[in-house]
C-alpha cells in the first residue's frame, strides 16, 4: 500500500516541479574527463567538447564539410604553410562558482589552447598530461608556431603543407579553452586539474555537475553566440546496458539514446513513440592479413580468401542490415571514394583454384583473432568469426578462432603476433588521410595501427603526396589511385561500413545525426 | 571477555600479515596480464616506440616493478592510492563517492533478504513437508539458480515497463539534484531541497535493484535457517522443553531460534561481506554507480591504481566481516568460546 502511495505521490510531485524544458540523453558509458584536450573516447568527447565547447572551425551538421565557428574566416598563404584566422568578437565564456570571465574570447585563448598542447614547458600546460589526440594527429610535428597578430587575428605557421590541417582544427581536441580561467586556476592555487572537472567553454551548454557513473547536468548558456539553446536543462544519464537503455526509452526516462543494438532495430521501428534516426557511419570493419607472415605474404592466398568470404551474408547476420558491404578501405560517403573499383565476387571455385596455384590444394590451418569488443563497425566479432570459419572450411582452410580481452588484443596485435585478425576504424576528421595513412601507411607499421603490416612503396608514395597537394580534386585523384592498388594487393578484406543509429522519442525535434557520432543538442527542442 | 579481546587481536595480526601478501598479489596480478594503461589509451590507434615510452614514463611504468611496489605500499600506508589513469582523479575521491552507493544497495538488499529469508526458513522448518515447506524450498532453489542478469531484466520489464511502478534504472530522478553530504542518497535527499519528493524518488530507485540483488542471499538464508532449525529441533533439550509442556511458539522463539542463530548470522555476515565488495551485474544493469562496476571497468582499462585499491578494499571488507561475524558468534554461543 505504501508503495502505491509513494508512486502516486512522487509522480504527482515530479510532474509539477518539472515544467521547464528538459532533455535526457542516455549514453553507454561514463565520461573520463571534461577537458576535451585529454579525452579520446566518444562518450567523453560528447560530454565535453560537443556540449560545452567550440572550435575555430566546425563540421557542418550532418556532414564532414568544414565551416566557420569561432573563426569568422581564414586565408591560406601560397606556400600552404601559413593559415591566418579572423576571429569572432562576440563570443563569451561561461561562468561558474569559481570563475567569472572579465573579457570576451580573443586571440590569446587560441594561442594558449594550442601552445599549451604543443609545449610541455608552457606555464599553462597541464602537468603530466599526455594530450594524446593532439599528438596522435601529429600536430606537435606539424605546427611550427601560433601567433596573435591582433586581438582578433591568429596566424598558424606549419612546418610543411598539411592538407587535412583545417579538418584537424574542427576535431574535439582543438576545442578552445579560456586562457583567463587557466591563469586564475594557477594563481589561486586550485591547479589546472580543475580544467578536467570544472570546465569553462563557449559552447551551447554550461556544465553544472557530474555525479560519477550516473549523470552529467548542463544548463543552456543564455549568452551563446549562436543564440540560447531551446532546451533549458540537458542531462546525460549513464546507462551502460543497451537493453536497459531501450527500456528507459520506452518508459520515457530517456529522450535520446545512443548505440542501439542491431538486433533491436526492428522492434524499435515498431514501437510507438520511438523513432530511429540513422546515417551512414564514417567507419570500416575489416579483416587484416598479416602480410609479413606465411602464408599471407602470398597474394594468391589473400585473393583466394577474399573470394571465399560471403560478405553479403555477414551484413544480414551480424549487422542485421544496418550496414553495407565494403569494397574499399574508406566509406562511400567520404570524398575520393573510388566507385569504379570492382569487388572480388564470392566464388568458392575461384578460391579453390587460387589456393591450388599457391600450392595449398589441401588448404592449410590458421588462426583468426576475433574482435573482443562490440563496436559499431563490428557489433559481434565472435559470431562474425564463426561465419568466416564456416566459409573458409568450404575451401579447405581450417580456422581456429582466438580472442583476448581488449588491452591484450591490442598489445599482441600491435606487436604483429596475429596471422589473420578482425579490426575496424571510425574516422576522426572526415579526411581520407585519416584512414589510408593511419591504417595502411608504412609509418603505421611501426606505430602498430597497420595491422596488415603492409608497406607497399607505390601506395605509400601516393598517400604521402596527397597530404601535400593543395586542391581536393588533385588529392582525390591520388587517393583513388591508392585504392586501386589496395584492391589489387588485398592487405585486408574490407567487410562492412555500418550505419550510425540513434533512437529518439517522437517528442524530440531538430535532432540531426552526425557521421562522426557527435551528439549536438544546441538546436534540439522537445515538445 | 579477555579471551575475546585476545582472539580479536590475534586475528588482526593475522590480517595485517595477509594484508602484505594480498597487496603484493593484487599489485602483481594486474601487471601479469598483458596490456597496460598505455595500450588501452591508444586503442585501435598506433604510436611510435618513443611515444610509448613517453606515456609509460608519465604513469611511472618505466620504473622497475620493485620500485613501483615500494611506492604503492608506502603511499597506501598513508591512505594515498594514487590517481586513476583514466579519469586522472585521485582514487580515494572516486571511492568516497561510489562506496556509499554500494553500501546503501547492499544494506537494503541484505535487510530484505534476511527478514524474508529467516521468516521463510522458519515457516519451512515448522511446517516441514507441507506445501509451505515445498514452496519455500522451490523459491530458494529458483532464486539460487536464476541467472541474475536475466532476473534483473525480467523485473525491469515487468515492474518498470509493463506496470510502470518503478523506474528502470539510476539512483534518483534526474529532476532532483542532491548535494553530496554523506553520499547516502536516502539521507542526502532529505537534506536537499524538496526533501520528501527526493527521498521518495531515491527510495523508488533503490527498490528494484535491492530486490534483485537480495535474491541470492535470500535463497541462502532461507535454506540455512530451515536446516539450522531442523537440526536444533532434534536436540535433546528441545524434547525436554516439549516434555515440560511449553507451547510451540515458546519453543521456537526461545529455544530453537536462540540456538539456530549462530549459523544464520554467519550466513548473513558472509553475504554482507560479498555484497559490500560490489555487485557487478546488478550495478551494471541498474546503472548503479557502485564499487563493482568501477572495479570491472578499471580492469578492462588496466587502470592499475584503481584495481590495486579496489582489490585492497575488497580484501579488507571480507577480512573484517569475518572477524566481526566470528566475534559475534563467540559472544552468542558459549560453546565456541569454551572450545578455544
Amino acid at each position: 500500500m505504501f508503495l502505491r502511495q509513494a508512486v502516486i505521490l512522487t509522480l504527482f510531485i515530479s510532474s509539477t516541479a518539472f515544467a521547464a524544458k528538459n532533455l535526457i540523453y542516455c549514453m553507454e558509458g561514463s565520461p573520463s574527463t571534461f577537458n576535451p584536450q585529454l579525452a579520446s573516447d566518444s562518450v567523453s568527447l560528447n560530454s565535453s567538447s560537443q556540449a560545452i565547447f567550440n572550435r575555430l572551425v566546425e563540421f557542418k551538421k550532418g556532414s564532414t564539410e568544414v565551416i566557420p565557428s569561432l573563426a569568422k574566416s581564414w586565408t591560406v598563404a601560397k606556400n600552404r604553410k601559413t593559415y591566418t584566422f579572423k576571429l569572432r568578437d562576440d563570443v563569451t565564456f561561461h561562468s561558474n562558482d569559481i570563475f567569472k570571465p572579465s573579457r570576451k574570447f580573443n586571440a590569446d585563448d587560441v594561442v594558449y589552447t594550442f601552445k599549451s598542447q604543443m609545449d610541455a614547458k608552457h606555464p599553462l600546460s597541464i602537468p603530466a598530461a599526455n594530450y594524446e589526440y593532439f599528438k596522435a594527429m601529429e600536430l606537435d610535428q606539424i605546427i611550427a608556431d601560433v601567433k596573435k597578430t591582433d586581438d582578433y587575428t591568429v596566424v598558424f605557421e606549419l612546418k610543411k603543407p598539411e592538407a587535412p590541417f583545417l579538418a584537424n582544427l574542427a576535431m574535439d581536441f582543438a576545442s578552445i579553452l579560456s586562457e583567463e580561467y587557466a591563469q586564475n586556476l594557477v594563481k589561486s592555487g586550485k591547479g589546472l586539474k580543475m580544467l578536467e572537472t570544472n570546465p569553462i567553454g563557449t559552447g551551447p551548454f554550461v556544465f553544472k555537475s557530474y555525479q560519477k557513473d550516473s549523470a552529467v547536468r548542463y544548463t543552456a548558456f543564455d549568452q551563446y553566440y549562436k543564440g540560447k539553446p531551446k532546451i533549458e536543462q540537458l542531462v546525460f544519464v549513464i546507462t551502460t546496458d543497451s537493453t536497459v537503455r531501450l527500456q528507459k526509452m520506452k518508459t520515457g526516462e530517456c529522450h535520446v539514446m545512443s548505440e542501439p543494438q542491431p538486433q533491436d532495430i526492428e522492434s524499435i521501428q515498431k514501437t510507438a513513440g520511438l523513432k530511429l534516426v540513422s546515417t551512414e557511419g564514417l567507419n570500416v570493419g575489416y579483416v587484416a592479413f598479416n602480410t609479413s607472415k606465411k602464408p599471407f605474404d602470398n597474394l594468391k592466398v589473400r585473393t583466394a580468401i577474399t573470394h571465399a568470404l560471403n560478405k553479403k551474408s555477414y551484413i544480414d547476420a551480424i549487422y542485421k542490415g544496418q550496414g553495407t558491404v565494403a569494397k574499399n578501405p574508406i566509406p562511400p560517403t567520404m570524398w575520393s571514394y573510388n566507385n569504379s573499383t570492382a569487388d572480388d565476387e564470392y566464388s568458392i571455385e575461384k578460391a579453390k583454384q587460387l589456393l591450388k596455384e599457391a600450392g595449398f590444394e589441401n588448404g592449410f590451418e590458421t588462426e583468426l583473432w576475433t574482435l573482443p569488443v562490440s563496436r559499431p563497425y563490428m557489433p559481434n566479432g565472435k559470431k562474425l568469426g564463426e561465419l568466416m570459419q564456416a566459409d573458409l572450411a568450404k575451401v579447405g582452410i581450417k580456422v581456429k578462432l582466438q580472442t583476448f580481452d581488449w588491452p591484450t588484443y591490442l598489445e599482441k596485435s600491435k606487436k604483429g603476433e596475429h596471422a589473420f585478425i578482425q579490426f575496424g576504424w571510425t574516422g576522426d576528421n572526415g579526411d581520407p588521410d585519416n584512414f589510408l595513412n593511419v591504417l595502411l601507411g608504412c609509418s603505421a607499421v611501426k606505430a602498430g595501427s597497420n595491422y596488415a603490416r603492409w608497406c607497399q612503396p607505390e601506395f605509400n608514395a601516393l598517400i604521402q603526396k596527397a597530404k601535400e597537394e593543395p586542391t581536393q580534386a588533385k588529392r582525390s585523384d591520388l587517393y583513388e589511385k591508392a585504392q586501386v592498388i589496395f584492391k589489387k594487393e588485398k592487405p585486408w578484406v574490407a567487410v562492412a561500413h555500418s550505419r550510425q543509429n540513434k533512437v529518439i522519442s517522437d517528442k524530440v525535434t531538430g535532432y540531426t545525426i552526425d557521421p562522426f557520432g557527435h551528439e549536438q543538442f544546441e538546436s534540439v527542442d522537445i515538445k | 571477555m579477555n579471551s575475546l579481546k585476545v582472539s580479536i587481536l590475534n586475528k588482526l595480526v593475522r590480517i595485517l600479515i595477509s594484508f602484505f601478501f594480498i597487496s603484493l598479489v593484487s599489485f602483481m596480478i594486474i601487471r601479469l596480464i598483458p596490456g597496460d594503461p598505455v595500450t588501452h589509451i591508444l586503442g585501435e590507434r598506433g604510436a611510435t616506440e618513443e611515444r610509448m615510452q613517453e606515456l609509460k614514463k608519465l604513469y611511472g611504468l618505466d620504473q622497475s616493478l620493485l620500485k613501483q611496489f615500494q611506492i604503492f605500499v608506502s603511499q597506501a600506508a598513508v591512505g594515498n592510492f594514487g590517481e586513476s589513469t583514466v579519469s586522472h582523479q585521485s582514487v580515494m575521491s572516486e571511492f568516497k563517492v561510489l562506496l556509499p552507493a554500494t553500501i546503501e544497495l547492499a544494506m537494503l538488499s541484505l535487510i530484505w533478504a534476511s527478514v524474508a529469508g529467516v521468516l521463510l526458513g522458519i515457516l519451512a522448518a515448522v511446517k516441514r513437508n507441507s506445501l509451505w515447506d515445498y514452496s519455500a524450498i522451490s523459491i530458494s532453489t529458483i532464486g539460487f539458480a536464476m541467472p541474475i542478469f536475466w532476473w534483473a531484466l525480467l523485473c525491469i520489464f515487468f515492474f518498470s515497463v509493463q506496470l510502470q511502478w518503478l523506474p528502470v534504472s539510476g539512483r534518483i530522478g534526474f529532476e532532483f539534484e542532491v548535494p553530496y553530504v554523506t553520499g547516502f542518497f536516502l539521507i542526502d535527499s532529505l537534506l536537499s531541497e524538496n526533501s520528501w519528493a527526493a527521498f521518495l524518488s531515491a527510495l523508488r530507485h533503490l527498490i528494484l535493484p535491492a530486490f534483485v540483488l537480495g535474491t541470492i542471499p535470500l535463497a541462502m538464508i532461507t535454506r540455512i535457517t530451515r536446516s539450522a532449525f531442523i537440526d536444533v529441533e532434534k536436540e535433546d533439550f528441545i524434547r525436554t522443553a516439549k516434555a515440560k509442556g511449553l507451547n510451540q511458539s515458546q519453543i521456537i522463539f526461545k529455544h530453537v531460534m536462540k540456538n539456530a542463530m549462530p549459523q544464520i548470522l554467519t550466513t548473513i555476515g558472509l553475504s554482507l561481506g560479498q555484497l559490500l565488495t560490489g555487485a557487478i551485474i546488478t550495478e551494471t544493469l541498474f546503472s548503479w554507480p557502485g564499487i563493482g562496476r568501477w572495479l570491472i571497468k578499471s580492469i578492462e582499462a588496466r587502470d592499475y591504481p584503481v584495481v590495486q585499491a579496489g582489490l585492497f578494499y575488497s580484501m579488507l571488507i571480507i577480512a573484517l566481516t569475518n572477524v566481526v561475524v566470528d566475534a559475534g558468534i563467540e559472544k552468542l554461543n558459549p560453546r565456541m568460546r569454551a572450545a578455544k
